[in-house]
């Protein structure tokens, strides 16, 4: 690698960070647009400036002041970190059994995961309405968190079996001889081993739930169950052609917070080859 | 401290393929016994029943007198040395220490004072608070060995623990693994493909091929009295030379020339009723310059193909023209050393000759061997006509 590096050519290097810079620059701009509208006063919403003229936390104290948002808030919290730990505990589960043994009906359990994860959202949302409701699931909390623990377990699964391959079979033999039951080995040296998978996991889960947007306008009516998402959608002005640009923006924004905080918390746990060591060399 | 009996152990895998069969073994309190054989012989299997990480599918193993098939490994009371060490990468070298501790809620005051002393005989002190990753080959070797001593378990297995090291550590490690038992006094059942390994280690050494116990005996008897052609031939190092041979009228006419045999083989052969076509080996060391051995009767010249001084020993290589002996056993044992394909015209015969020999590469050399340490093999069925023990 080293060699590569000094081998390359100013020019080449030189390429390659305009590159970078423009992928950074083309996904960082729609971003900083929506902030940038979010601190906007309404006067100055369609001045088309990208750095605001006259700054405002205004829409800040709006959606704050408003319950629709602080409950769709609470919800979607809510909603997506039950979702995130019940696939991630049973998708550890499940993902250990497929990576360790060998069950008849392995391949078909693999096979008819990932049919799921493949099987297009929409198609499902009438049949999952019509089933909700006669249930009286339509518009509650485990209305939303079941949907999104069956497609996040498919992405749970895969992820969660790939690291597990990955720890060696014999520090399982060790830890037996050692005088382990498999509770205690699992618990003591797979669990902490698999955790940076278990943590890019739930990532990926929580990001999953938290964005879904399809499910949560779908299944949902009131602030009893709807989500950031759906709720943003239903933003209006404090009358009918008032514009809610600037709100919605500012929502969008503070939704964004979260997902940057549980990416940065979780991101120190994933500590890349955390299992070095533990055969020959 | 244990005494552990393997009772006609068989292993059977669900697919019908007989790993292990019928094994006898009994390995008493204190010993070091190695299991020893090309890959694929069971050794590892064996061992791993002993562990408790597979099951037993036919017979009885007991440890102190009980019969221990059904129990789990940790209700065992057995420590294991992994090959690939198996050291817990999250946990520092002490926390791997003193692991098997913990789990048998061990008070604190007792894990710190057996790991530290674990630590200082495995010359780990400076290590203990140090993760896996940061050890070399051979620090990450005596970790695995302390997380087996500080528990004090009724016997330790070893799983080929020096084949991941290189060659000049592998020789270290091997007095020290030698030295610390004889100072623990610990049982151990070790595993190992090479045959140096276990002339050198071992007590008494079990040689196993496909499954089924070859020999069992001390390494030196071993390497005097093989039962027969594959122990001959894997015990040994450079490897006995092996040569197609016609016994006739008391004599024995091989490609070497034909000679008398000596009272001593004469009455073994008689007794063992040898066919007329056998197999005869001889090892390296019974070879002699002609030049240094006084009374030549059994000699024969040959070219010098290779020379290698060793600086106490020469080691001449000769090709004997004619047949090459072939069995089944001699096919196997090529295969394992990665010779299978090198047989060109005629035998090749390996000797060792003392320092002061005058062999040079290329030039024809008088050689003279021992015709008293002939052994004789069946063909058919490789047992040894000359075994006295």
């Amino acid at each position: 690698m080293a060699a590569i590096g000094t081998a390359a050519p100013a020019g080449a290097k030189a390429r390659w960070a305009l590159i970078d810079i423009l992928v950074v620059v083309y996904a960082l701009v729609p971003v900083l647009w929506i902030v940038s509208l979010s601190f906007k006063t309404k006067e100055t919403l369609t001045d088309g400036n990208f750095v605001p003229r006259s700054w405002t936390w205004q829409n800040y104290v709006d959606i704050f002041n408003t319950t629709e948002f602080i409950r769709a808030l609470v919800n979607s919290i809510g909603i997506a970190l039950i979702a995130t730990v019940i696939a991630v505990v049973l998708g550890t589960m499940a993902a250990y059994a497929i990576a360790r043994l060998e069950f008849p009906g392995k391949r078909a359990l693999v096979g008819v995961s990932l049919l799921i994860a493949m099987f297009p959202q929409v198609s499902l949302v009438s049949p999952l309405f019509e089933m909700e409701r006669g249930l009286g699931l339509f518009d509650t909390w485990p209305g939303l968190i079941l949907p999104y623990i069956t497609f996040a377990l498919p992405l749970a699964i895969y992820t969660l079996s790939a690291f597990f391959r990955e720890i060696p079979w014999e520090l399982e033999k060790a830890a037996k001889m050692d005088g382990a039951t498999p509770a205690q080995a699992f618990r003591r040296v797979i669990a902490p081993l698999a955790a940076p998978g278990v943590f890019t996991t739930a990532i990926l889960v929580f990001i999953f739930c938290w964005n879904d947007f399809l499910f949560a306008i779908s299944l949902t009516s009131t602030e009893a169950s709807r989500t950031v998402p759906a709720a943003l959608s239903f933003f209006t002005g404090s009358s009918q052609f008032e514009d809610p640009t600037g709100t919605v923006s500012a929502a969008a924004v503070v939704i964004t917070v979260p997902i940057i905080l549980f990416v940065l918390f979780f991101q120190r746990r994933i500590v890349a080859g955390l299992t070095s060591g533990a055969v020959k060399g | 401290m244990a005494e552990i009996v393997l009772d006609k152990v068989t292993k059977r895998y669900p697919d019908g393929a007989l790993a292990v069969s019928d094994v006898d073994i009994e390995i008493a309190d204190g010993e070091f016994l190695i299991l020893v054989g090309p890959s694929g012989c069971g050794k590892s299997t064996t061992l791993n029943m002993i562990a408790g990480l597979e099951d037993i599918t036919d017979g009885e193993l007991r440890i102190d007198g009980q019969r221990v098939n059904e129990r789990a490994p940790k209700d065992r009371d057995i420590a294991m040395v992994f090959q690939s060490y198996a050291l817990y990468p999250h946990m520092s070298v002490r926390e791997n220490m003193a692991f098997p501790l913990r789990l048998a809620k061990v008070d604190n005051q007792t894990v710190n004072q057996k790991v530290d002393e674990a630590a200082r005989i495995l010359d780990l002190t400076q290590h203990l608070d140090r993760k896996p990753a940061n050890l070399s080959g051979g620090q990450r070797q005596r970790v695995a060995m302390g997380r087996a001593i500080v528990r004090d378990p009724k016997a330790f297995l070893m799983d080929e623990p020096l084949s991941n090291l290189d060659a000049k550590l592998r020789v270290q490690m091997r007095t020290s693994v030698s030295k610390l038992q004889k100072r623990l006094g610990t049982t151990t059942v070790y595993v190992t493909h090479d045959q140096t390994e276990a002339m050198t280690l071992g007590d008494r050494v079990v040689v196993m091929r496909g499954g089924h116990v070859q020999q069992i005996g001390s390494p030196q008897f071993l390497y005097e009295q093989p039962a027969n052609l594959f122990v001959a031939g894997f015990i040994g190092s450079p490897s006995m030379n092996f040569l197609p041979a016609t016994l006739e009228n008391g004599g024995l006419s091989t490609p070497l020339g034909a000679f008398p045999l000596t009272d001593r083989i004469r009455l073994l052969v008689e007794g063992a009723n040898a066919p007329r076509e056998v197999i005869m080996g001889l090892r390296p060391e019974h070879f002699e310059d002609a030049a240094l051995v006084d009374g030549q009767s059994t000699t024969f010249e040959a070219t010098v193909d290779v020379l290698e001084s060793m600086g106490s020993d020469k080691f001449a290589y000769f090709t004997v023209e004619g047949e090459t002996a072939t069995s089944a056993e001699l096919e196997e044992l090529a295969a394992d050393a990665g010779s299978a394909d090198l047989t060109d015209s005629g035998a090749q015969i390996v000797t060792r000759l003392s320092a002061a020999s005058a062999a040079k590469q290329g030039t024809p050399l008088d050689v003279w061997f021992d015709a008293d340490k002939v052994q004789l093999f069946d063909p058919a069925d490789g047992r040894n006509l000359t075994y006295s023990g």
